[in-house]
Parts: C-alpha cells; structure tokens; sequence
C-alpha cells in the first residue's frame, strides 16, 4: 500500500538532475563521490541512494561489494566500489581502468522525489 | 612569523601542462611552488631509467624547467618544493645546481632521501615484515624475484627539515602529495608535530590542490559548460594562515573557477573512509571540513580536525606482471555495431584456433558501452560508427605478440565497411604492477643533506 501512496506522491528523477560527481581509482576499487546540486536535494540521496542500490545499479559491471560513507558537511556520499576495474591500474583492459567516468554511469540512475521538492 | 603563506601548486602529475609552474610564478605574488610528479608506477619507469644510467631515474622535466624558473624565483625568494627526485633525487638536484651554476645564479638545494627499500627488501623479509598486499593480502614473499621499486611514502617532517636549513629547493623522492603542501606550512608557522588538527588542516589543502587544475575548474562536472577560460586555466593557491584555516584561490585574469562545486569535487576524488584519510603526517577526518564561498574564485576551508598519525607508513612496490595489446578498428554505417561484433567473434575464433592461451580477453565497443557496459542501453541502430576495442593480457610474451598480428587482416578478409588502422599493428606492453603495502616506522629513517651553488 505505502508504495503506491508514494508513487502517487513523487516521481522518478535521474541522478544527474540532483547531483553531481567525481570518481577514481585505488587499485581494483573505485571510488565515486556523489555531491547534491542543492542542500535540499542531500536527504533525499542519502535515502535512496544506498549501497545496495548502487550495487544493483552496477550489478554485473563489478565484482565486489560496494561500501557508503556519508559527508554531510559536503552534502555528498561517497561509494566505495570493489573489484570494479577489471585488476585495476595497469593490470586492467578497460578503456576506463581508472574509473574516471563511472560517476557519470551512477548519475544514469533514477531515484523518487517527492512532488514537493523542485527539481530545476 | 608570517601572518599568511601563499602555497601555489605547479604540477598535478608528470606529465601535466608545461605552462603550469610559469604562469603560477609570473602571474602574482607567491611564497612556494609546491610540484607533484609520482605516481604509483612512474617509480617504476624511473628505477629502470637509473638501472640503465646511474644518473637517471629521476623527472627529467624538472631541471629545464627550473633552468627556466630560476632567474625569476630567486630574485623574488619563491622557494620550490617537489618530488620530482623520484628514485634519484642527489642526481636531480645536482642538475638543478648545474642550471643554477649555469646561470650565475646561487641556491640552496634540500635533498630528501631514505624512502628507498628496493635494496633492503630482503632484509626486511627476513626480519619478518611481511609486506602483504593490503588489497588482497597476499605476503609480499610470493611476488619477490617480480619485484622492480619499493619505496616508503615519507611525510611532510623531512622536508621541513631541509626548509629550516635554509633550502631554497627541495627534492625528494616519494614524499606524499599532501606532504609537499603540508611542509611549507609547519614551517612557516611552527606548528607542533602532535598538532594534529592544523597538520590536518594542512593534508586537506595538500589534498586539494594535489591535481592541479582539477580542483580549479579542471574536470569539474557541474555546470561544465559554463566554466570559463580553460584555455589558460588557473591553477590553485592556498593563502594560509597559523590558525589552520586556508582559502584556495588563483591568480587573477586566469580561466577556470573556484568555488564550492569545483573544490567539493576534487575533495571526494580518490576517497576512502572520509573520517581517516591516512597520511605520515596525520589522520584528517573529512567529514569536519567546512567549505565557504567567500569572494569570487575563493572559497574558505576551516573547522578541520584530526587525530594522531599511524605508527606504520605505506609502501608503493611495483612488480613485473606480464604482458597486454590493445587492438582497434573502426566500423561505419550502415549496421556499424552488428559488423563490429562479428569482427569480434570472428578474431575469437582465430585466436582459439591458434591455441593461444591469454589470462583474459576483453571486447569493449567505443561509441556503444566501453565506459558505462550494459547501463549504456540500446545503441541506435543508425550509428555512424563504432571503434571496435579488443584488449589481451598474458604473463608470457608470446600470445600477445601474435595477438598483435591477428587484427590488420581482418581489414581485407573481415566484415566491411572497416577503417582506422593507420597506426599500424598494435604495441605489445609490459605491465607493472602495483603492490600497497605497509611498514612500521620505525624501519624507515629518512635523511636530508643540503647542497649549495
């Protein structure tokens, strides 16, 4: 019941809307801090952007478990992403070994925003 | 003491623009030029330079640079600090005296070494430092003979030593990024080696200005577009004070930008657990950060704390892994993806007939999903083109090398519609590996010696 009450009451809004990132490498890990737009928009990511969510969303991409810690004082998360570069640095046959642009891949993902948070 | 240090980084790695260190010493007042150029492999590259010549092994870039520095920095008392030394650093500092000798010009160089375990790792093994490899654990006994650099990430404590014997340069081997940065403040400022709030302070503004542009408008996602003047982007600047506050800031009339969005970015990049960013210096809790916008391109950082540093020290050892190619071709409309994939499936099927065993083959499709695989979605079906991106790796030489012979015939006796081989069959290359491990302090003694011109 209550997920219908919130579809009725939110919509579904690409992470690239709400924020914006940066990511990297330390051996096989990657690592992607997601940084909201606005202070408003730091609850609703922490809500929805979980680790399990994120280990969904790349499900098949990477191999280990994926691990958040929260900045509040940055309004960002920061999501550790294991055995996600194929060995990583020079071990690694990706196009991206570092893992330079897999922020952008998580931006890809769609969350639920209430109807009373405005998004621009 | 002074009331403010004007910290200006040159360089974000090896290989980063050449204009950089220039602009940042014509284009205003500053105090030092802070220089990063190792990375976790370059220590690597250097140590097979040196094996070659003994006089190598460090950034060679660094002596002509600073031959082209010198007359403006020592009439104006800007002192440089940088790890360019890399596996050498008396041999780069001695190329710097030689440019300053060649100039009339005389300097101070520090000289920070001890960071070097490549000769002593058997000794260290047998008085039981394991070593292991902290992403897998792993004792470093079962990669030993494969082993081509060892060396200890020293902190910012050397280097401040050879600024209060009155360097005007330091060189230093692997002193970490955020060291380089954090050394001219505890200098400046006297700050005490348990002060672990203000040497935190210090790490995250070594951390920040650390790559460069890249916390000034550099690879900033938000609002990309509208970042301005990157054709001549600033490169940052802490102005800091005693109390461990700092502003990062760039020269005026210089392009990129620096405000909140651009430093919260550079601050996540390469993060751990942001409650213990680890260095030698200290552990910074990144969670106490406050940033603030406080005038244009100036953003405030304060409210920094930290705790005690760590009684171990982390050591950077690269090991011989084996081989890889990359090969590439470009497929065009119409059907572009569908003759990419069969030039794929038919390049498998050569090279299993051929018996050629590699650790691991990998197909990416540039254009379709090489960066974000399966999340790409469906790519339409009117592509223009599609660069086919097939990679091996092998511990032996031998596969790879045929590997690399396999791809240009594909061109005449393959799928249609096939352009971009003009550069020729791909390089067969060896892979270095990297191996973090950690060491007790107490086993590293780094030295520091002066030399003058």
């Amino acid at each position: 019941m209550s997920r219908a009450v919130r579809s009725r009451g939110s919509r579904k809004v690409p992470l690239l809307a709400l924020a914006h990132a940066r990511s990297g490498d330390k051996g096989d890990t990657a690592n992607i801090g997601l940084i909201a737009k606005r202070p408003e928009y730091y609850p609703l990511l922490v809500r929805e952007v979980t680790a399990a969510r994120v280990a969904r969303h790349f499900r098949g991409l990477i191999r280990g478990p994926v691990e958040r810690f929260e900045l509040p004082n940055l309004h960002a998360l920061n999501f550790l992403l294991h055995g996600a570069l194929g060995g990583g640095g020079t071990v690694s046959l990706k196009t991206d070994a570092q893992g330079k642009v897999l922020s952008t891949a998580l931006l890809r993902m769609e969350i639920s925003v209430p109807r009373g948070i405005d998004v621009r | 003491m002074k009331d403010k240090v004007l910290i200006a980084c040159g360089q974000g790695f090896w290989g980063d623009w050449l204009e950089a260190p220039v602009r940042q010493v014509e284009g205003g007042p500053i105090d030092y030029l802070v220089m990063d150029y190792l990375a976790e492999v370059t220590m690597s590259i250097l140590q097979k330079q040196r094996s070659r010549d003994p006089n190598l092994g460090y950034a060679r870039d660094f002596v002509p640079l600073m031959e082209r520095l010198l007359p403006s920095i020592a009439g104006r008392g800007i002192r440089v600090v940088t790890n360019a030394g890399g596996v050498n650093p008396r041999s780069c500092a001695e190329g710097v005296l030689a440019a300053a000798r060649k100039l009339g010009i005389s300097i101070k160089v520090g000289v920070v070494t001890g960071d070097d375990l490549l000769d002593r790792l058997d000794d260290l093994l047998a008085a039981g430092h394991e070593m292991r490899n902290l992403d897998t654990g792993e004792p470093l006994s079962s990669i030993r003979p494969l082993v081509t650099s060892a060396n200890a990430y020293l902190g910012a404590a050397p280097v401040v030593e050879a600024l209060r014997r009155g360097a005007d340069v330091v060189v230093t081997g692997r002193v970490t990024d955020t060291g380089l940065t954090l050394a001219p403040m505890i200098y400046e400022f006297d700050w005490r080696a348990d002060d672990w709030d203000r040497l935190a302070a210090g790490t995250v503004a070594g951390h920040i200005i650390e790559c460069g542009a890249q916390c000034s408008g550099g690879n900033c996602l938000l609002d990309w577009e509208r970042i301005p003047g990157l054709e001549d982007p600033g490169y940052p600047i802490i102005e800091a004070f005693p109390d461990g506050s700092f502003v990062v800031t760039k020269h005026p009339g210089t392009g990129g930008k620096v405000s909140v969005a651009t430093v919260t970015e550079q601050l996540v990049y390469e993060m751990g657990d942001p409650r213990s960013y680890i260095t030698p210096d200290c552990v910074a809790d990144f969670t106490t950060i406050r940033l603030k916008q406080e005038g244009r391109d100036r953003v405030r950082i304060s409210g920094v704390r930290g705790r005690a540093a760590t009684d171990t020290l982390k050591v950077s050892i690269s090991y011989f892994y084996g081989y890889k190619a990359v090969g590439t071709l470009v497929y065009a409309w119409p059907e572009a993806y569908a003759k990419a994939r069969r030039a794929d499936r038919i390049l498998r099927a050569r090279l299993e007939r051929l018996g050629l065993k590699f650790e691991e083959i990998l197909t990416e499709y540039v254009g379709v999903n090489a960066t974000h695989g399966r999340l790409a979605g469906k790519p339409s079906p009117d592509l223009a083109e599609v660069q086919w991106r097939i990679a091996v790796r092998a511990k032996e030489r031998e596969p790879v090398e045929r590997f690399t012979r396999e791809i240009a015939p594909l061109v005449l006796n393959g799928p249609p519609s096939v352009t971009g081989f003009a550069g020729g069959r791909p390089k067969v290359e060896e892979i270095v590996a990297y191996w973090p491990a950690l060491i007790s302090k107490g086993e590293v003694i780094p030295q520091v010696e002066v030399l003058e011109a």
